[in-house]
């Protein structure tokens, strides 16, 4: 043969060596490296989240409160794009040519296979008019969603919003994903999880043209999406509805309760907004317009504004006093006005005398024994022992502590105890004549309306509340929520709230009551008027009131703020709010046009 | 009648064996890469399977005839073939059908012939029968001359055609001509050349800092290189007849970093040089150029190491590696083999070359030696260029995968190529020289 046989060997050798290579590599590749299987499930694994529709919420009345909309998502494709008419793509969607430019690469850039969201909430009139013409702009199509709704544009604050999650939540709580809508306030967010459903999730394989091609392990991995529950609020939306109305030009607030559930009928924070103006896309624009408004319409006044009670404070003085024995039903104080101004009226002669006219030095005094038992020798000493038995027993009410509610956000209020003091002025530097002023309801006291509408339904009950609340019945669901059914006592004996119950009606019925303004025809309303002074301008005008006196059916706690005292525009608003609800009819219309026409946004403040 | 039984007593059983296993496992590759529940029926002429069928069979009978045919037709035939396939090659430019780009195609009603795949067995009968010419010796400049010649006029009519893939391959011959007396320098050149390359494209694009000074990649690695000559010269000082040798190269090496801009950006069309930047990592446009390679990749890393199994493949089965019927099939058998799988194939293909050379080395006859040389060369080059390409180890240049790929013309041109060599072989003990 030839000398050149021995190059077999090399040749064989190069062979071997590129094989060899190759499965070096491959090896890498196929068992080493995860990357890749990754990379294969991401090309062919579609999550496709099945979006439940969020439940319908009425009224107790079974009026319809929240629902939802179909809206029209126009989402893209970039791969798909073809060539296309875009002058007639942007005239019917009406965009123009760079925002389609910007928003075809926004979406380019996140992924040229997946869809993404070219254009939100397509309103169904838009729909409606492309829907035809979709198939000349091939890679985009349409996807429906829901937006909420509110046919009766009522009860903005306690239905609440829903708005996208935010990163802070979907790090807090597994099942929500970014994208996914959450309610953000009132009882979209107190009820969230009943209202959500539950979402579904299919997997499916798609092909390199995003076309499906199966579900993925047979469907094994699939979950069928479950709708939100259907809820009944426990408001009355027309008596919603006509607060509003009377508050309207007024900011303030109107609360009111069924006494013997606890039931919130409504609850009216003025000035208020439409609840369609924060959904959808149309929150972007709406919601820092809302949040400039000096008046502070996305402010729930009801719930977080916090007043100092003023006279009214003085029904939970004589129930306490009452019950500690350091008065009696009969107990008369002088009005000695030396001690604290007062308006002039006869000497209340007892309890209910007292309530009726009002009268602070009457409080001075009933305070003065509550706070200076001469339990020990020193006053500074007497007045701590005093006040802290005190702060408790008007915590009792639900005061000046978290009041159990379903309403997410109520504030506290503050009713001032040893500790407050102390800091204040330091210990032992404060006696009762310091803290006077707490006895008729001012000073550093501070409450929420919907404490003082609860105020009224304690009264109202004599001596207990169930914890206001917005639901009424989940569909469904035979209970609501035990706390919502259970009794919260407040400690006072029942017969103390006779007096109490006497001195509120005459506040309302008897010649010299403060509140003649309540009065209605045919019912025995209870009331009691405050003024909440306000160190920023002309005092609040402030009255709760609960009707009828037997077995009564509503109670209501009503702020106008800047409006001076309390029976000139709290207690008629209160009033015709009772009538309405009681007998669906006003029989007073010129009380009703004074309220509608008077426009309390401008007063001058008082300086 | 005597003679022809013992032919096909002396048939290399293993080799044909080695050849029907590889075709079906291409056949079965292809029904998995295209298949869908729609169409399992597997006589579909609809389908590439049912069509791939159709070219196995034909195939197979073509092989037949092959084995029936005296060794003495090819030697003597040898350039009458080359002469009419140079003929075809020229008939293309002239009346030939261009598909992707590439106009190389000869149409007949539905179906397709490239010319170009016929092109390798032709030339390698040419180049055996120049070769084997007695007396012969590659250092002679006309031999030289003459066999480059050989190889370059295919080469020169396929660049025309503008199938670069295929023009790619016939330096596989350069294989053939080093084991017939080819200097290993011109092996060793063309690799040092490879390398050279590739080190200035990866250095070009990069700035170093020495002594807060910037310098460029491409200026360095020409420092190097005259570093590295001085060098030699100092170790050589000695023997200053190297020093000639030395400063050749280094002037060689110099012009290659010069001209490596000037090749990339003018000599080599745009998509190419992405595809090149694309597997340097110089680029990473995995949307774009590097699209098949990174969905290629993404296939076969997936597989595993035992594979998901026949039929579920899913990056295969819903086309996201393009072309996974013909240059990327070998995806398809990452995908649901795993590495058992690729492995089994890699060694069954090394398999098959050795025993090539096995078969060659045996021959009496330089013209059967060289012929067998030049099959598994011309298989070689494929198998590299083709599985290289889908596991990111060479640039994307679209040539089959020899019996496997899907494609009617490359499996008749391999079995042919193939099957000469098994008829030549058969016969070797009656053959002298």
């Amino acid at each position: 043969m030839n000398n050149l046989s021995h190059r077999k060997y090399i040749v064989g050798a190069i062979f071997s060596i590129i094989c060899l290579i190759f499965i070096i590599r491959l090896f890498n590749v196929q068992v080493v490296n995860n990357k890749y299987k990754l990379d294969s499930d991401n090309n062919v694994l579609r999550v496709i989240t099945e979006y439940p529709a969020r439940g319908l919420v009425y009224d107790r009345n079974g009026e319809l409160l929240v629902f939802n909309e179909a809206a029209y998502d126009l989402m893209l494709i970039p791969g798909q794009l073809k060539e296309m008419d875009t002058t007639l793509f942007c005239n019917l969607f009406d965009i123009t040519k760079e925002d389609f430019l910007a928003k075809y690469n926004k979406a380019k850039s996140y992924s040229r296979y997946k869809p993404s969201v070219f254009e939100k909430e397509l309103s169904a009139a838009t729909y409606g008019n492309v829907q035809d013409q979709m198939y000349k702009f091939p890679g985009f199509f349409v996807q429906t969603r829901t937006l909420r709704k509110y046919p009766k544009n009522n009860a903005a604050h306690v239905l609440g919003y829903i708005g996208e999650v935010n990163n802070s939540i979907i790090e807090k709580n597994s099942y929500y994903k970014s994208g996914d809508y959450i309610g953000k306030s009132g009882l979209e967010l107190a009820y969230e999880e009943l209202l959500r459903g539950k979402r579904g999730v299919r997997k499916i394989l798609v092909d390199v043209h995003n076309r499906e091609k199966g579900s993925y392990n047979n469907g094994l991995e699939d979950t069928l999406s479950v709708a939100g529950q259907t809820i009944y609020s426990s408001l009355d939306v027309d008596l919603q509805a006509y607060g509003e109305l009377l508050m309207q030009n007024k900011t303030g607030s109107v609360v009111a309760i069924e006494p013997k559930t606890g039931e919130i009928l409504c609850l009216v924070s003025s000035p208020g907004y439409d609840p369609n103006l924060l959904v959808g896309r149309s929150i972007k624009t709406n919601y820092p317009i809302l949040t400039k408004d000096s008046l502070k319409p996305l402010f729930n006044r009801a719930t977080m504004a916090q007043y100092p009670p003023g006279s009214i404070f003085k029904t939970i003085q004589a129930l306490i006093a009452m019950q500690e024995g350091v008065i009696t039903e009969q107990t008369g104080f002088p009005c000695i006005k030396s001690l604290v101004g007062c308006h002039n009226h006869p000497t209340a002669l007892n309890v209910a005398a007292s309530i009726k006219m009002s009268c602070n030095p009457y409080y001075h005094q009933v305070f003065k024994r509550l706070i200076q038992q001469n339990k020990v020798k020193s006053i500074f000493k007497d007045s701590e022992i005093g006040l802290a038995k005190w702060a408790t027993n008007v915590k009792k009410f639900g005061f000046g502590g978290t009041l159990e509610t379903d309403i997410p956000g109520v504030k506290n209020g503050l009713v001032p105890g040893v500790d407050f003091y102390n800091r204040w002025y330091g210990e032992g530097r404060w006696a009762f004549s310091t803290i006077f002023s707490l006895s008729i309801g001012q000073g550093e006291l501070g409450v929420i309306p919907i404490q003082m509408a609860n105020l009224a339904a304690i009264i109202a009950n004599k001596g207990y509340y169930y914890p206001p609340h917005i639901l009424k019945k989940i569909e469904g669901v035979d209970t609501i929520p035990n706390l919502f059914t259970t009794k919260q006592y407040v400690g006072i004996d029942s017969v103390y709230f006779n007096p109490i119950i006497q001195g509120m009606l005459a506040v309302v019925d008897e010649p010299g009551g403060t509140a003649r303004r309540a009065k209605i025809n045919g019912i025995s309303v209870c009331g009691k008027t405050g003024t909440a002074q306000n160190p920023h301008g002309e005092d609040h005008s402030v009255f709760i009131a609960f009707a009828p006196m037997e077995n009564p059916k509503i109670a209501i706690a009503v702020y106008v703020e800047n409006s001076g005292f309390g029976g000139t525009w709290a207690a008629p608003i209160a009033s015709l709010m009772m009538e309405q609800y009681l007998t669906d009819s006003i029989s007073d219309k010129l009380k009703e046009k004074r309220i509608l026409e008077a426009n309390l946004l401008n007063v001058i403040p008082k300086k | 009648m005597r003679n022809r039984t013992n032919v096909f007593t002396n048939l290399d059983w293993v080799t044909i064996l080695t050849y029907l296993v590889l075709v079906i496992i291409g056949w079965l590759s292809i029904y998995a890469a295209v298949y869908n529940e729609e169409h399992s029926k597997i006589f579909d002429l609809s389908q590439r399977y049912g069509n791939q069928l159709l070219w196995i069979g034909l195939s197979l009978l073509l092989a037949l005839i092959i084995l029936m045919i005296e060794g003495s037709f090819f030697t003597s035939f040898a350039y009458p073939i080359y002469g009419l396939i140079i003929l075809m090659l020229i008939g293309v430019l002239l009346f030939g059908t261009e598909i992707k780009g590439a106009k190389s195609w000869f149409r007949i009603g539905s179906f397709a012939i490239q010319p170009a795949e016929f092109g390798k067995f032709a030339t390698a009968l040419a180049l055996a029968k120049f070769l084997s010419v007695l007396g012969i010796n590659m250092k002679d400049l006309k031999t030289k001359v003459t066999a480059i010649a050989i190889v370059i006029l295919p080469i020169i009519l396929i660049l025309l055609q503008n199938d670069t893939g295929s023009m790619l391959v016939y330096f596989s011959f350069v294989l053939v001509l080093y084991r017939e007396g080819l200097s290993g320098n011109v092996l060793l050149a063309g690799i040092y050349t490879a390398f050279l390359f590739i080190t200035s494209l990866l250095m070009r694009i990069q700035t170093f800092t020495f002594f807060n000074k910037e310098i460029g990649g491409e200026l360095l690695l020409i420092y190097i290189l005259v570093a590295l000559g001085a060098a030699a010269m100092y170790v050589t000082k000695k023997m200053k007849r190297l020093w000639i040798i030395i400063i050749a190269v280094l002037i060689c090496s110099v012009g290659i970093v010069f001209s490596v801009d000037y090749v990339f950006n003018n000599v080599l069309e745009p998509h190419q040089s992405k595809r090149i930047n694309v597997m340097l990592g110089v680029e990473s446009d995995p949307q774009g150029a590097g699209y098949n390679v990174n969905q290629s990749l993404i296939a076969i890393g997936s597989g595993g190491f035992s594979g998901k199994g026949f039929l579920n493949g899913t990056q295969t089965k819903f086309n996201f590696v393009p072309e996974q019927s013909t240059d990327f099939i070998f995806c398809t058998i990452g995908e649901e083999w795993g590495f058992l799988g690729t492995f089994v194939l890699v060694s069954l293909y090394l398999f098959l070359f050795l025993r090539l050379i096995f078969l060659a080395e045996r021959q009496r006859s330089t013209f059967s030696r060289i012929y067998g040389y030049c099959v598994a060369s011309i298989l070689f080059f494929h198998f590299l260029i083709n599985i290289g390409m889908t596991i990111g180890l060479a640039p994307v240049i679209g040539i089959p995968l020899p019996f496997i790929s899907y494609g009617g013309s490359s499996l008749w041109a391999f079995t042919i190529l193939l099957f000469i060599f098994i008829r030549l072989d058969a016969e070797r003990i009656y053959v002298l020289r």
